[in-house]
């Protein structure tokens, strides 16, 4: 149910961060939600349709990368890669692991902009 | 108009796994005059600093703050009205802010505890967040957070979004009653995995209830290894002395 103020928070940053390139259009906003960040993709997608409708953002793409979970497993030594969240185990081992690195992300990476200048790139 | 990059998340390099929608990134970077500006920032940036900021004067004031969270019917309140008058009688100084959408219902059974309680209304919103603390932290008449031992934060029932907001508390205490079923963990493991603490209500009705204790050990243990497991009933106070020493000991850590 929170997914509608979250994409109210990223038009806050996003629209903050496109002022200062003054003409530019938003193409696409790139997003990292981790494995627990318990966001619901399509339901993000479907408040972030309804928040940008009529602003300088609609039409702006959502790109959304899911982070796994990596836990550190004391016994191995090691980050691994949980499979799920319905287990945290070292999957090489099976220990318990309760020492998250990653998979918590609600973050916003980056947004691709138009200003209408070649940057050069191919 | 600079906007620093900022990272809230341990990774901070991309990984290649599970991006979704690649031929839609590929065709963006295709065209000439499109260029990546890196922001870097957490969604929640402006809770995650006000809870910063709250977690601070929480330090500052020797307040130990704890989150409670669970689904509704829990006995979330239950549980804290017990805890409540418990510590008054043990000559601890206690307080709670209390969130729920509508209603002072619970502020006023908690009251009763003789602990100060001021109730947060939340219309509507699913959680408490940072701001809502803060707002109810400030004029709340005979409370200075300096003269607390411990501050109760009780949680709007939800077990989904209180997970991703941040009230700078110490320790965040997920509960689950033995009506609500052993897989409750797994169906919710966002939130019990952020937990410091679980407590398990109505222990006392454990038995017609059919509960598999073991079952719901095992599952809290899967989804968060190691957490400090607590059986209470606020009806007959079992467990209750355990969670108290626990408080206390937190609580000193605090002062330490």
């Amino acid at each position: 149910m929170h997914e509608l103020s979250l994409a109210a928070s990223i038009v806050e940053a996003v629209t903050e961060t496109a002022a200062a390139y003054p003409g530019s259009t938003v193409k696409a906003v790139r997003l990292r939600l981790g494995a627990l960040s318990d966001v619901l993709e399509d339901s993000l997608r479907f408040c972030w349709e309804l928040t940008v409708e009529g602003t300088p953002l609609a039409g702006a793409l959502l790109v959304v990368t899911t982070i796994p979970v990596v836990v550190h497993c004391a016994k191995c030594a090691a980050d691994v890669q949980l499979d799920g969240v319905q287990s945290f185990r070292c999957p090489r081992c099976g220990e318990p692991a309760s020492d998250l690195k990653q998979g918590k992300e609600l973050e916003i990476e980056s947004i691709e902009i138009d200003d209408g200048k070649d940057t050069g790139a191919e | 108009m600079g906007h620093p990059a900022v990272i809230l998340s341990q990774a901070s390099e991309s990984r290649p796994w599970g991006t979704r929608r690649e031929s839609e990134c590929k065709e963006i970077e295709g065209k000439m005059t499109t260029r990546i500006v890196e922001l870097r920032r957490g969604i929640l940036k402006k809770n995650d600093e006000l809870a910063a900021e709250l977690r601070q004067r929480y330090t500052a004031a020797g307040v130990l703050v704890l989150n409670l969270v669970s689904s509704p019917g829990t006995g979330k309140t239950a549980f804290l009205e017990r805890t409540l008058r418990e510590l008054k009688a043990g000559g601890a100084r206690a307080a709670a802010l209390v969130g729920d959408l509508e209603t002072d219902n619970d502020a006023r059974r908690l009251a009763a505890s003789g602990a100060p309680v001021r109730q947060i209304n939340t219309h509507g919103i699913c959680h408490l967040d940072a701001e809502m603390i803060g707002k109810h932290l400030d004029g709340w008449e005979g409370v200075e957070l300096g003269g607390l031992d411990y501050l109760f934060i009780e949680n709007v029932g939800n077990l989904v979004c209180p997970s991703s907001y941040d009230l700078g508390e110490k320790i965040r205490v997920a509960l689950l009653s033995v009506t609500e079923g052993e897989d409750k963990p797994l169906k919710y493991p966002t939130l019990f995995n952020s937990a410091d603490a679980a407590v398990i209500t109505k222990i006392d009705i454990a038995e017609p209830c059919g509960f598999d204790r073991d079952l719901a050990l095992k599952n809290i243990n899967e989804i968060r290894p190691g957490i400090k497991i607590f059986e209470t009933s606020a009806k007959t106070g079992a467990g209750m002395a355990e969670w108290l020493e626990y408080l206390a000991v937190e609580r000193a850590k605090r002062e330490g």
